[in-house]
């Protein structure tokens, strides 16, 4: 006869484990990380080139994987390869194109505002990581133009001292940055941004006057409008926010 | 500090919220982008322009090629007298007041032009004792001997390059057989200078000199950094670039061959090099970058300047993002 299952102790609370999920759960409740709802007033198409910088940044990775699988001189001697190189490349452009848009944007809505500092400063930092990205990739290209650029932009490197562990002309460690070192920062980088969106949430438009942000509290407070209730909220009510 | 960090009213949203499935959202963005990539690749694809190659170089513009070996081995070719990382010499080395990080950084992928664009890839050519004695007399002889005979050579090639550039009669010291790629320099005193920069043509036009320059103790190679900068001191990826509009002065640093669109977001990066004093400076490559780091750094610190961080809330962008909100306000 077996002894009777027993259950396993409980983790002791110095567990660094339950510590890292505590601390985890109450920063980000999962209604807060994926909610249902968005506060209304995320209702413009600026909104839209946040998200779009992250579909054109999986679409990056999905093509460069792909390049990857085959290695470096693959685009250069297939029309699939080929194929697959221009996709990465446009989907590259894209991606600048609607982060720069979304950074204006979020300019002009100074999107920092209620103690949403490093939601910009993660962005910021982002864009200017997505640079060196680009750039390595262009001088891994094993053509003509990775010959120019990487002799040209050398010159640049060395004056600040980078050239001597960040070689332009070393094409082994320039795909090694390109594949690897510099997406991890990049991807790390927006997965920060966006835990840090989902967190502090959209930021709210301007107060035209005190009287209309008033009267607007005053419409949109508990039988009134569909404010969220204290506790216990329902995930479509505690959004707070949206897009980042 | 708190004309840093002015009084931010900004409040926690108190009013209503409206459903919304985020990661349908993300679904549908990812295939749109993936539709806009595949349907700029099937309009547009997208450049491969062949990569030059040494042997290409001296055989098309064959005067080029010698003229560049005879600077290398004379030690004056711009990597010659470059400076770090590659050297200690100091023609490109650049500063900006007290800041001299090029020379800080030191030497880290030594080249010595003459051993490793010339004596060592000539030594690698087998069953030849002409060649062989050559070499040998080379080595043996002392620095100023080696520098007489270099000197010797590499001027007739010199005043032959800038006739040609000038359009004016070149020397008859310098014949070019253009068909065969041939070039016969008449100098005397040049020592066994002349029978090694014949083999070095021979070997660069057979396509052996590329391997002869990423060779190493290594089988495996991905360290293109010798061959590049040698054919960088030569005229052929100028010549190229300069017709694909990649030159420094056609805006280049953001260009790609074809009428692609390159990489746009380094324009103000390449802006700085179209002014003064940046322009004519030789420190332009530190001062563009330190401008750029100081840029960079306010860019990202938007949030915390003054001025700056209040101008969304004077230019009323804002009320054409957030017209709906706005507009469903209650009229006061």
């Amino acid at each position: 006869m077996s002894a009777a299952p027993t259950t396993p102790p409980r983790t002791p609370s110095k567990s660094w484990t339950v510590k890292v999920r505590e601390k985890g759960v109450e920063a980000l409740p999962p209604e807060r990380l994926l909610p249902d709802g968005q506060p209304t007033y995320v209702a413009s198409w600026i909104y839209v080139f946040g998200v779009a910088s992250i579909a054109s940044l999986i679409v990056i990775i999905g093509s460069g994987s792909i390049l990857a699988l085959k290695g470096p001189a693959w685009w250069h001697e297939t029309g699939v390869g080929h194929f697959f190189n221009s996709i990465h490349m446009w989907s590259v452009e894209l991606f600048f194109f609607v982060m720069v848009v979304h950074l204006w944007g979020k300019y002009w809505m100074a999107s920092w505002r209620g103690g949403r500092g490093r939601v910009w400063v993660t962005g910021a930092i982002t864009f200017l990581v997505a640079v060196p990205a680009a750039l390595t990739g262009y001088v891994s290209q094993q053509n003509f133009d990775a010959q120019w650029i990487s002799t040209q932009a050398k010159d640049a490197m060395n004056s600040v001292g980078v050239g001597s562990f960040f070689n332009l002309t070393n094409f082994g460690q320039m795909y090694s940055y390109h594949i690897l070192l510099l997406p991890i920062a990049v991807v790390a980088l927006v997965s920060l941004h966006v835990l840090l969106v989902r967190r502090n949430g959209v930021v709210p438009p301007f107060e035209i006057d005190s009287r209309k942000a008033a009267l607007a509290s005053a419409a949109t407070s508990p039988g009134a409008g569909g404010a969220p209730p204290p506790s216990p909220p329902s995930p479509s009510q505690t959004s707070t926010g949206g897009q980042s | 500090m708190s004309f840093l960090r002015p009084k931010d009213e900004t409040k926690p949203w108190k009013g209503s919220y409206a459903p919304y499935d985020l990661v349908k959202e993300l679904c549908i963005a990812v295939g749109v982008i993936a539709l806009l990539a595949v349907l700029l690749t099937v309009l547009f694809s997208s450049p491969d322009d062949k990569p030059s190659t040494i042997a290409q170089w001296s055989h098309e513009l064959p005067a080029d090629f010698a003229t560049t070996a005879a600077l290398e081995l004379n030690g004056t070719s711009d990597i010659a007298e470059y400076g770090p990382p590659y050297n200690h010499s100091s023609a490109s080395v650049q500063h900006f007041l007290l800041l001299h990080p090029q020379r800080w950084l030191g030497v880290s992928h030594p080249i010595n032009t003459a051993e490793d664009y010339v004596v060592k890839p000539l030594e690698t050519i087998p069953n030849d004792p002409a060649l062989r004695s050559a070499v040998a007399e080379y080595k043996a002889a002392p620095e100023k001997q080696k520098k007489e005979w270099s000197e010797a050579y590499a001027k007739p090639l010199v005043e032959y390059s800038e006739a040609v550039e000038e359009k004016k009669t070149p020397p008859s010291a310098v014949s070019v057989d253009q068909s065969t790629g041939a070039v016969t320099v008449k100098a005397s005193g040049a020592g066994p200078v002349p029978a090694m920069m014949t083999a070095l043509q021979s070997l660069a036009q057979s396509g052996g000199l590329e391997g002869g320059l990423v060779s190493s103790s290594q089988f495996f190679q991905t360290d293109y950094t010798k061959p590049l900068l040698f054919m960088a001191d030569g005229g052929l990826l100028g010549e190229r670039a300069e017709q694909q509009h990649l030159l420094g002065d056609q805006w280049g640093l953001m260009n790609e061959t074809g009428s692609y669109p390159g990489q746009p977001w380094l324009w103000l990066y390449a802006l700085w090099y179209q002014v003064e004093p940046m322009k004519s400076s030789p420190n332009a490559d530190i001062q563009v970058l330190l401008i750029m780091g100081l840029l960079s750094t306010l860019f990202i610190c938007i949030p915390f300047l003054p001025i700056i961080n209040r101008i969304p809330r004077k230019i009323p962008i804002y009320k054409l993002i957030w017209k709906e909100h706005y507009r469903d306000l209650p009229d006061v």
